[in-house]
């Protein structure tokens, strides 16, 4: 005899509508991987009521459309280090192998990465430097903001009541160069960051045509670092790193001193992490010239 | 649309299974209770330790991530659907599992990763397996077995006589890498009631109940609870009986937070789905200033001396004097599997099957609490899922006994992650300082250690902790004058316990810091300096107590070759610049095998039963490091009957004679000897029996053993002996208790009979930009006097090494912060340096077949050894642990001025 359980309620729609509907009808909680949602409990089921997003056909994988890139609520970072993208998104595809373990990447996705809004979140960074734009929908119909007003906190969205995260698209703007996602933490593997950086570059005849830089971990949401960018673009790549001041980058973050860090050294490693990514990006450039 | 369907349906092992629905329910709680495949392990219930990895569709994913709902119309795969597959038999012939908890979630990602990169490289390997934690074996191992899953031989097990020294795939392994392995999560008889505490979230605090009958009835179940004053017996207990102090459930104070106040206990369906913030007892904040224990002024449990010679006056005659502080952090312990177990009754007797390592005192302490003769409480341990000395202490065996008492029906309880971080023991947090001196020549005039460990709440193992520390803090180096001290002070934090090495990694850590100083004030190379130091045979320990068969020196010895290699690498690769600095450190160990000047016995029962069935009571528990397998082996070619005919019954408490408790490095030394005698014992009265000489050859085979000597062949019908009070027909039980003596009030005397000695080399790079260390190899010296088993060897140093790189480099316990596998971080397959073992054997004049302990010793001069090869990459000292990236840059800062 096992007694009896209780059985929150747990709706896993087919179809988008279906999705909406129940969440037009009582705030419940937005499931996809679930390796947020089941940590945050020490209990043996998820704390309901509870939508299950993923046996929404057509709200996984990533495709390319009319305008740009299209990634799906429920695409997990396996899909994303599977999918074939352009150099610009190398850095994400280097992010989804430092997420949590091949465990995580199998079940985790990318959208949910961003909803559960952690200053510490490994997509964050990329998906600011390829300027992510997140699209919502709600029985009210879509809309579509860009994911530096989408995260607004720590552990805090702009996703309304009765909203669902339905995807996040990269304008083709943003899908031009290359890029280098860089995380350093305390372990190999299973870590959460004590900084990382991603960095996009587009260069053309040897001079930065447009630089996109972002840091996370070092501050309450990734940040988007738009002075140092404009003082590298139109830069020769020729020493390019070294235009990448500790002050400068310091200027642009707010990192706070915790048990995996202190403030100073979160701000120094984050200006030595992009250093290492745009030499990364610009010295294979210049070994080719 | 929205699914409202009674069940569930999916595919398991092969299997078509349809589930009532429970669609939000954990996947791995379904497979292990809904289904009973239990071989899927749960060690965090938050995706951080990988041990209940399951294939979905052929992908691993964490089980207890996965609600059951997205396995619907899946493929799940368990290890249960792994038969005897190339890869489980890999795993053994390399020895990959130890205490095997890990082990089905490494066999499933290895299983899934195999499949799509047949023939993988080396870092491949450790990529795949990153997300799977293992506290015992250092991965290396694991990642050897992956890459060598093809289908070979099966194993060999050696012939009578030559079973020592070879290296045995451990005995047990079979289970463990099956997933039938009984862990203390693992048995569930039927009808059994689920227990959970209510802990204090905070602590000092007083409290009192309010109405908790009228919370019983608000709840939607029959729920029963039960507070410290339904304890029958004492409410007290501890590891050392002088020192008891720690109650079972708190009766109106609590001490650290975590501690327990009260249990509830019913059906597992009402009782898991409890919420038990709303249980009714207010908290009072109690004053942090005031004593802990009032029979304790200063908060000091007990302070540790020893001293000899005059040591100030020798660093005052000193030529060179270096002084240094270090400080640790708690530590913990880490095992994947937390605490758990299950008790029953089986007519007057109380019957527990939990984790442990320490049956006995688990039966005498939870009989006392319970107010039963310990005869009517027999321990049957379960398989540990890692230990590290934590399981050595009571956690809920008094509780799930208690209910199971009240109520008659068996009771069942598993800790959570955060409350086995929570509530259990660590490694003592330590504050030292230190002062050393040497003459012209270099050699150590004297040493003073003073050194305050935070023992926590209550007593447990500080006054172990405060009793080794001042014996080994010399280092096995030869120290003419010596005073040390150490204090095992109490706080309102948590147990500080037993954690391999009992402060001795701690101490280490200064000692060795020193003698890098000293090294360089003389303008001795570091490894000269410790082999000019190195205490030889003949010579007093700071004890006063003259040893023999030490093998500290052959361990320098060992390492002279690596090191000069290691150190002309590491000058090439400095000279060429750029943002990394390569260093190379050592350091030495050694550790006394067992209690320190106190009896602890082990005794060995051997038989033969009328069928000739060989059957020996090993009751050394085996909780990864390897006793049932190593205690065969001597017992084997003491007898002389081949290892393979063996058959083993486990410290189960019902049945077999104690053997002690599975600490201080002391099972393999001080139950082996006992094996020695029991196996020499019933060899001579089968040779008596037979009237054959010593030399003779034993078979047994069917119900006949046949003696053969020179003169001829017998045959002894073990069909017409009569069996004794055991049904043995033949048999032998041996007792062996270390000859030791007490300290005196200036801890001289002998506390050990027997030491390992050790020493270990780091070569590492630094990343002088970022502070951040790799640590690329660790070449391990020991001394093990004989080695038994050098597969089993090989995997202690491993896993002591990965402990010792976590001790150094990442592992910080910060109460109330860290109670999670993702913020108190362990070495990953990705952390691990390549780890080279040398093992010289120097025989030991007291150890059987002259072999020493090694458990403990591994761990000891790893992090030392990183230290110093940090400062000699860098010029940085590190004094505060763990050498975190932001840590490191500030040191290598302040050394450049």
């Amino acid at each position: 005899m096992n007694g009896e359980r209780h059985v929150a309620a747990y709706h896993r729609p087919e179809t988008l509508q279906g999705a909406l509907d129940v969440l037009a009808e009582r705030p419940v909680t937005i499931a996809a991987g679930c390796t947020d949602l089941f940590p945050a409990t020490q209990g043996r089921t998820l704390t309901g009521p509870v939508l299950d997003i993923t046996g929404i056909a057509g709200l996984r994988g990533i495709t390319r459309e009319e305008g740009g890139f299209r990634i799906g609520a429920t695409t997990s970072w396996t899909d994303v280090i599977r999918a074939e993208l352009p150099p610009a998104f190398d850095m994400l595809k280097q992010a989804a192998r430092e997420v949590g373990s091949v465990q995580i990447q199998n079940s985790g996705t990318v959208a949910g990465n961003i909803c559960n809004a952690s200053p510490a979140a490994d997509g964050m960074p990329c998906l600011m430097a390829l300027d992510a734009q997140v699209e919502v929908a709600s029985a009210r119909g879509t809309r579509t903001l860009p994911l530096l007003h989408f995260v607004n906190g720590p552990r805090r969205t702009a996703l309304e009541a009765g909203e669902l995260v339905t995807a996040i698209t990269i304008p083709e703007g943003a899908t031009r160069g290359s890029s280098r996602f860089l995380k350093l933490g305390a372990r190999k593997y299973l870590v959460i960051s004590i900084a990382m950086v991603a960095v996009r570059l587009d260069i053309e005849g040897g001079t930065v045509k447009e630089a996109a830089l972002s840091v996370g971990a070092c501050s309450a949401v990734a940040t988007r670092l738009t002075d140092v960018e404009a003082s590298l673009t139109g830069q020769p790549t020729e020493a390019l790193a070294d235009r990448i001041t500790d002050a400068a980058v310091a200027a642009a973050l707010s990192p706070i001193d915790d048990i995996r860090a202190d403030g100073p050294y979160r701000t120094h490693a984050a200006a030595e992490l992009l250093r290492r990514a745009v030499d990364d990006l610009t010295q294979p450039a210049q070994a080719a010239a | 649309m929205n699914r409202a369907t009674a069940t569930i349906s999916l595919t398991v092992n092969g299997d078509p299974v349809t589930l009532p629905a429970d669609p939000s329910r954990r996947l791995s709680e379904v497979l292990r209770e809904g289904l009973g495949l239990r071989g899927t392990k749960v060690g965090c219930d938050a995706g951080d330790c990988g041990a209940c990895t399951v294939l979905l569709d052929g992908a691993p994913v964490c089980a207890c991530l996965t609600p059951l709902a997205q396995a619907g119309g899946r493929e799940v795969q368990t290890v249960e659907g792994l038969q005897a597959t190339a890869l489980q038999a890999a795993f053994l012939r390399h020895g990959a599992a130890q205490c095997g908890i890990c082990t089905p979630g490494m066999l499933m990602t290895a299983t899934a990763f195999l499949q799509e990169r047949p023939e993988p490289t080396r870092a491949e390997a450790e990529e795949a397996l990153g997300g799977v934690l293992c506290r015992c074996t250092g991965y290396a191992k694991i990642i050897d077995a992956v890459l060598d899953a093809a289908p070979g031989s099966p194993a060999q097990m050696p012939e009578a006589g030559k079973a020592v020294g070879a290296r045995v795939e451990r005995l047990d392994g079979g289970p463990k890498v099956a997933g039938t392995e009984i862990y203390g999560a693992d048995a569930c008889p039927e009808h059994t009631l689920l227990v959970r505490a209510v802990r204090a979230p905070k602590a000092p605090a007083r409290f009192t109940f309010g109405d908790i009958e009228a919370w019983r009835a608000a709840q939607p179940g029959e729920v029963q609870v039960f507070t410290a004053e339904d304890i029958p017996g004492a409410n007290i207990f501890g590891t050392i009986p002088p020192f008891a102090d720690q109650p079972a459930l708190a009766e109106d104070r609590v001490r650290l937070r975590g501690e327990a106040v009260a249990i509830v206990a019913g059906e597992a369906g009402v009782i898991e789905a409890l919420d038990l913030s709303t249980f009714p007892v207010t908290w009072e904040e109690a004053d942090a200033g005031a004593l802990v224990h009032d029979n304790r002024p200063d908060n000091l449990l007990i302070a540790g001396v020893v001293r000899r010679g005059d040591a100030e006056a020798a660093l005052a005659g000193s030529v060179h004097v270096a002084e240094a502080q270090a400080e640790t952090p708690y530590i913990e312990h880490a095992y994947i599997e937390p605490e758990a177990g299950v008790a029953w009754l089986e007519g007057d007797t109380l019957v527990i099957q939990a984790c442990t390592q320490a049956p006995v005192m688990d039966r005498d302490d939870t009989a006392r609490i319970l107010g039963l003769d310990p005869q009517q409480v027999r321990i049957i341990p379960a398989a540990a899922g890692g230990g590290f000395g934590s399981k050595l202490d009571l956690s809920l065996q008094p509780l799930i006994g208690l209910v199971a008492l009240k109520t008659g029906r068996p009771a069942r309880m598993i800790y959570t992650r955060a409350e086995s971080m929570a509530s259990t023991t660590k490694r003592h947090p330590a504050k030292m300082s230190g002062r050393a001196g040497v003459d012209a020549e270099g050699r150590i005039t004297g040493l003073v250690f003073d050194g305050d460990f935070n023992t926590g709440a209550y007593a447990s193992w500080g006054p172990t902790v405060a009793g080794r520390v001042p014996v080994h803090a010399s280092g096995p180096y030869y120290t003419p004058n010596y005073a040390a001290e150490a204090r095992a002070i109490h706080s309102y934090q948590p147990i500080s316990g037993a954690f391999r090495g009992f402060g001795v990694p701690q101490a280490a850590i200064l000692q060795e810091a020193l003698y890098d100083d000293l090294a360089l004030k003389a303008g001795l190379d570091r490894l000269a300096f410790r082999r000019l130091n190195a205490l030889q045979d003949g010579q007093s320990t700071v004890c006063g107590q003259v040893l023999h068969g030490v093998g500290i020196a052959a361990c320098l010895d060992a390492l002279k070759g690596p090191w000069e290699a290691a150190l002309a690498s590491a000058d090439k690769a400095n000279a060429e610049g750029g943002r990394f600095r390569h260093g190379v450190g050592v350091a030495s160990c050694w550790y006394g095998c067992g209690n320190t000047g106190l009896p602890n016995p082990s005794t060995i029962r051997v038989g033969i039963t009328a069928k000739g069935e060989l059957i020996l009571h090993q009751g050394a528990t085996d909780i990864g490091q390897g006793s049932n397998t190593v205690i065969t082996q001597i017992c084997a070619d003491a007898l002389g009957l081949p290892v393979g005919q063996f058959r083993l019954i486990g410290p189960d408490t019902g049945v077999t004679p104690d053997c002690g408790k599975t600490s201080a490095s002391r099972q393999t030394y001080v139950t082996g000897k006992a094996a020695l005698l029991a196996g020499q014992a019933l060899r001579a009265r089968i040779l008596a029996l037979s009237n054959m000489c010593e030399d003779a050859r034993i078979v047994l085979e069917g119900d006949t053993l046949t003696v053969t000597d020179d003169r001829g062949e017998r045959h002894v019908a073990l069909g017409d002996l009569e069996a004794d009070g055991h049904g043995y027909v033949l048999a032998a039980e041996e007792t062996y208790d270390p000859p030791t003596s007490p300290l005196d009030e200036n801890g001289q005397g002998s506390p050990y009979a027997v030491y390992g000695f050790g020493a270990q080399m780091a070569e590492l790079t630094v990343d002088m930009q970022l502070g951040t260390v790799k640590v690329t190899r660790i070449t391990a010296a020991h001394d093990l006097g004989r080695v038994i088993n050098p597969l089993l060897a090989e995997g202690q140093v491993e896993g002591g090494v990965a402990q010792g790189l976590g001790l150094a480099l990442m592992e910080e316990y910060i109460p109330g912060r860290t109670e999670n596998l993702h913020d108190y971080l362990i070495p990953t397959t990705g952390d691990m340096p390549e780890v080279k073992s040398i093992f010289v054997e120097v025989p030991d004049p007291e150890g059987p077949m002259g072999l020493k302990g090694l458990g403990e010793h591994v761990l000891i001069p790893t992090a030392p050894a990183i230290l110093n090869a940090i400062r000699h990459a860098t010029g940085a000292r590190v004094t505060k642990l763990p050498a975190l990236p932001h840590r490191v840059l500030a040191a290598i800062r302040e050394a450049r001025g």
